[in-house]
């Protein structure tokens, strides 16, 4: 790793102060970003701890029924504390393996917008609200492709509010080796209509699977989508498995994923 | 360079870091406490897992000047106080749930962050919840056993 400082601010507001610096980076809970720079792949100046600031920890419901995360709140709190919407904390407790969990957090990993991370097809399906010290962006507005998110330089995720569906699943394809989805699917059944996200396949990274929400919003059952099938054109494709294999699997996964909702 | 104070496995101890400096690398080279092992150091193999504030995390996904303030445990920190080994510990020996026991570490704090949670976990339970916790040697085998026994369980005694 190359040098750098490290601050450790309490509050959001010391944070932002804390990133508004020249080469400050964010740091969640590390589990991606500390490899990543054991790789020599980021050298910043300074990086800016946001697990030691108790107002983006913890789980909590807003007056219209929303489940309210906070940004630095890790996998393992979410997994154990989000028992108004099961899939949510089932998906939390897939993630990594147990220790990961313990530091890892929803914040860093939306933030970062791995194309194979769990979080954000949650958040896409959801049509949760990504709340910064700014503003709050729209699930559908905030990412961006690999890696890209609609943040801007030194903006913290505070909060992710998850509106709770009627029902819901996520189903997680393991790539074998590094324990990621190959494919994932989350299926969100509201009174409005079905919402479906998929990540680990695309090159543009989370999407949402929009002949699938129509065919389940009318009728919500895995024969719903006999019929529809996923073309591999920008499906990712690598030795763990093909673009048709990736785009095979969506169906596969999202049929799975409404069986167990 | 921050300065950095803990307690580790109940004594108060301080140290100077740099803010690359990683927990496992403080634990070592600093405090000169060993019995962390750095396996892969990419935050896979779970050699290094300790108990931060009673979790277990992996050391060298960590930052010295992140565990400021915390009170973490070790593999030194997991024998009785008169020196004995603990149920755990001891239960590893029985079912030689080890053989270079380069994993050992990692795999008794995770097995005793497990039992912390979850005080009879079944088979299936333990299986996976050692999925970050890598082992080259013994096929997991007696490594299960070993803490279905330290649980209390029946498990046959004799390790082949």
């Amino acid at each position: 790793m190359y040098a750098f400082n490290i601050e450790r601010p309490s509050t959001i507001a010391g944070a932002v102060d804390a990133l508004a610096k020249d080469e400050a980076q964010a740091l969640g809970g590390g589990q991606t970003l500390i490899p990543t720079l054991k790789q020599r792949l980021a050298s910043p100046d300074t990086l800016v701890s946001l697990t030691g600031i108790p107002e983006m920890q913890g789980i909590c419901t807003a007056d219209d029924g929303a489940l309210c995360i906070g940004g630095a709140t890790s996998h393992a709190a979410v997994a154990a504390g989000a028992s108004a919407y099961p899939a949510l904390a089932a998906l939390a407790g897939g993630v990594g393996d147990p220790a990961v969990r313990n530091r890892g957090t929803i914040g860093g990993s939306l933030a970062n917008n791995d194309p194979s991370a769990c979080y954000p097809s949650a958040v896409l399906a959801s049509d949760a609200t990504i709340v910064t010290n700014a503003r709050e962006i729209a699930a559908d507005d905030f990412f961006d492709g690999l890696f890209a998110t609609a943040l801007d330089e030194g903006e913290i995720i505070t909060e992710v509010r998850f509106p709770v569906p009627e029902a819901a699943n996520y189903q997680k394809f393991l790539q074998p080796a590094s324990r990621f989805a190959l494919v994932g699917v989350f299926v969100a059944k509201y009174a409005d209509g079905v919402r479906v996200a998929v990540t680990g396949a695309s090159e543009d990274g989370v999407f949402r699977w929009s002949d699938a929400e129509a065919a389940l919003s009318g009728n919500f059952s895995a024969s719903a989508l006999a019929e529809l099938s996923v073309p591999a054109d920008g499906m990712i494709a690598d030795l763990h498995g093909s673009a048709e294999y990736r785009a095979h699997l969506v169906k596969v996964m999202t049929g799975r994923a409404v069986s167990a909702a | 360079m921050t300065e950095v104070k803990m307690t580790v496995n109940g004594k108060a101890v301080s140290g100077t870091v740099e803010g690359r400096t990683l927990l496992s690398q403080f634990l070592r080279e600093d405090l000169e406490m060993t019995g962390t092992h750095i396996g892969c150091d990419t935050s896979q193999c779970g050699a290094c897992v300790v108990h931060v504030d009673g979790q277990a995390v992996k050391s060298c996904a960590m930052f010295a000047a992140e565990a400021d303030g915390a009170e973490v445990t070790t593999i030194e920190g997991m024998a009785n106080a008169d020196g004995s080994l603990s149920t755990l510990q001891q239960a590893f020996q029985d079912h030689h749930g080890l053989q270079c026991g380069f994993c050992t570490p990692g795999m008794v704090m995770s097995a005793a962050a497990l039992l912390a949670e979850n005080p009879k976990p079944s088979e299936a339970e333990i299986r996976h919840y050692l999925e970050g916790n890598i082992c080259r040697c013994t096929g997991y085998h007696n490594i299960v056993k070993a803490i279905q026994a330290a649980s209390g369980q029946d498990v046959a005694i004799a390790a082949e």
